[in-house]
């Protein structure tokens, strides 16, 4: 169970795409995000799903893993999808029936925010199956760097999410070691009145912290011993670099969006003309 | 009667995604009541995993195949397994760090509550509890476990399941991270609580030298599966066995192997310290019979040179097993 933890939704593939360097797929996937919001037409949807699918496949991702993601949100969605449609009331009338107006328009734009939806959080998630939280970090605070120049302490703030990280392992392994331990000694945490719950929780907290404030301890000891010192320029073991998959990354995912936004901003009657060729008069 | 009935078990874990991985395998063990039972293998081959079904911390994965009953109680039905809690006491590794009350009476008196037993029985089990595991009651109830040293730590927190008074006690790991006289002084608490308390115990290692001073069984665990069941002596006497399973054979059979090597006859699955300083001593008054009986001066000489060799390897042996074994 931790292990799902320690590496987020890692999904191990060795693929190209799990290879490209982190502050590459960091900035790739912000610019992809930030895209989705210039989509006007179905054209521009179908452009960035097609970009995605690529991706899933070249990254060799079981396409389920993906949706789970999406699953976690799909509420929200579709709670947001329903007002959408009864809220909108502008375009050609389809439905009247006492109160509840359904117009075309708000067809349509209900259509496109779900789609924008899915497609964002589905690409947000490929950043995480295919990065671990570590490169994560190391991305960030390549990326952060030039924020030294005003005095901001990268690398220390770098130090600090890396520990964490680090750690999250460590603690989600222990809790269970000390649930299960409790557990042994009769502790109830899932029945029994709420009185003995409590006593279960402390049981099991109280050990953490305590232990968390030891290893603490003892790591900043051995980081003392080893002469770590966040002001001096250190070096990485592993250095990122770029390669050329990454520039062909950069320009797949750029000229896509550069695409959407011609549609959007030059030629808005070409994405239309499309619209209207694929989806014929529902358009 | 047998305490412990395990047929047929498995355990997957992360079932269905990449990190999956089979920590059990077909798994068979029956053991009978008043057996101390020694589990060896390496990190990583299914130990705690084995030994965490018996108490129902895991539950049985495929319930049609695989069954675990302990005393009677099947783990796989609810209500029972709800028994199994108090019926094995388990001493998880490293168990100091599970302590969290501010006195060591509240922490020990821990289990016994959730038992619902009356007042007075948890005080005469806290009581009892820790003057077995040698904690004077007067002197420790109400000092706060985070002020104690490690091994008193450990002692408490093992009173803390012995105050449950289970029937089956199994300890993971239990000597682990303690010095010398630590180890000596635990394994003999652990033969004082199978005489008072806990007549059937299991005891976790991957330390063969501390199984084969307590066990009267050992199985051997390989990749989730049992390659190797018997008396400490056939299993650690057996040095081809207990490497392919992964592990160290005990000092004592490595010096007693270095010895036989150079053409020293012992007897056969020497295991433990004591046995090999017997036996040496046997051997040694042996030859000196024989010396005294030799009437040329050459031959003498020759065995004396001989015996004071073999008794420069036995005093360093008694003294330094760990050194002497692996210098060599
Ligand atoms: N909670 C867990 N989640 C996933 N894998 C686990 C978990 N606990 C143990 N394992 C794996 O199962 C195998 C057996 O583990 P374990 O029973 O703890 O072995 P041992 O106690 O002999 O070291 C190991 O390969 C371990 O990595
Ligand atoms: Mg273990």
């Amino acid at each position: 169970m931790f292990k799902d933890v320690a590496f987020g939704q890692y999904y191990p593939t060795r693929s190209p795409v799990h290879r490209l360097d982190a502050r590459v797929k960091l900035l790739l996937t912000l610019a992809y995000v930030v895209g989705m919001f210039f989509i006007k037409s179905y054209f521009g949807f179908i452009l960035m799903a097609a970009l995605l699918v690529f991706t899933v496949i070249v990254a060799r991702l079981p396409i389920l893993s993906v949706l789970r993601s999406v699953r976690g949100v799909m509420l929200i969605v579709l709670i947001t999808a329903i007002l959408n449609l009864f809220l909108v009331k502008d375009g050609e009338v389809l439905v009247h029936w006492r109160f509840i107006t359904i117009t075309s328009n708000g067809v349509h734009l209900t259509i496109k925010m779900v789609l924008r939806l899915v497609l964002l959080i589905s690409g947000a998630s490929l950043l995480s199956l295919t990065t671990t939280p570590v490169e994560i970090a190391d991305g960030l605070e390549s990326l952060m760097s030039p924020l030294k120049l005003i005095k901001v302490p990268v690398r220390d703030i770098a130090m600090i999410m890396s520990i964490a990280l680090r750690f999250i392992p460590t603690l989600f392994e222990e809790t269970n070691k000390l649930i299960a331990a409790q557990k042994a000694r009769g502790a109830a945490f899932d029945s029994g009145s709420l009185f003995a719950r409590i006593r279960a929780m402390v049981s099991v907290l109280i050990p953490l912290i305590v232990n968390s404030f030891r290893r603490a301890d003892e790591l900043a000891f051995a980081m003392d011993a080893r002469c770590y010192n966040a002001t001096d320029k250190r070096t990485k073991y592993k250095r990122m670099t770029l390669r050329f998959a990454d520039l062909i990354a950069a320009l797949l995912v750029l000229g896509t969006i550069v695409v959407v936004l011609l549609d959007r901003y030059y030629f808005a009657s070409v994405g239309i003309y499309m619209d209207k060729l694929i989806f014929g008069g529902l358009v | 009667m047998s305490a412990i009935e395990i047929k047929d078990l498995s355990f997957i874990y992360s079932k269905g995604t990449p990190y999956q991985k089979q920590a059990l395998k077909d798994v068979d063990l029956s053991v009978e009541e008043g057996t101390v039972l020694g589990v060896v293998g390496a990190t990583g081959s299914g130990k705690s995993t084995l030994i965490q079904h018996l108490n129902g911390l895991i539950r049985i994965q495929d319930k049609k195949r695989g069954s675990v009953v302990v005393n009677g109680l099947d783990a796989s039905k609810r209500k029972e397994r709800a028994r199994l809690r108090f019926e094995v006491g388990m001493v998880f590794q490293y168990p100091e760090y599970q302590l969290f009350e501010d006195t060591v009476a509240k922490d020990v008196a821990f289990g016994p509550k959730n038992m619902k037993l009356s007042k007075e029985e948890i005080d005469l089990r806290v009581r009892r509890a820790l003057e077995l595991v040698g904690l004077n009651y007067e002197g420790f109830a109400e000092r706060s476990p985070f002020d104690l040293s490690g091994g008193e730590k450990r002692r408490v927190a093992i009173a803390g399941v012995i105050a449950m008074q289970p029937k089956v006690l199994v300890l993971d790991e239990p000597v682990a991270g303690l010095d010398p006289v630590g180890r000596r002084e635990l394994l003999d608490l652990i033969g004082r609580l199978r005489r008072e308390v806990s007549p059937t115990v299991l005891i976790v290692s991957h330390n063969m030298d501390d199984i084969a001073s307590v066990a009267d069984r050992v199985i051997a665990l390989k990749d989730g599966e049992i390659v190797a069941d018997g008396t400490p002596k056939q299993i650690f006497g057996d040095r081809a066995l207990v490497e392919s399973i992964g592990l160290e054979v005990p000092p004592a059979k490595r010096v007693a192997d270095m010895l036989e090597e150079r053409g020293i006859q012992l007897p056969p699955q020497i295991i433990d310290m004591d046995e090999l300083e017997e036996a040496l001593a046997a051997l040694l008054k042996q030859k000196e019979g024989i010396a005294d009986e030799a009437q040329t001066a050459e031959a003498t000489c020759a065995e004396e040179g001989d015996m004071r060799s073999q008794d420069d390897s036995c005093a360093v042996c008694r003294k330094t097993p760990d050194e002497e074994g692996e210098d060599v």
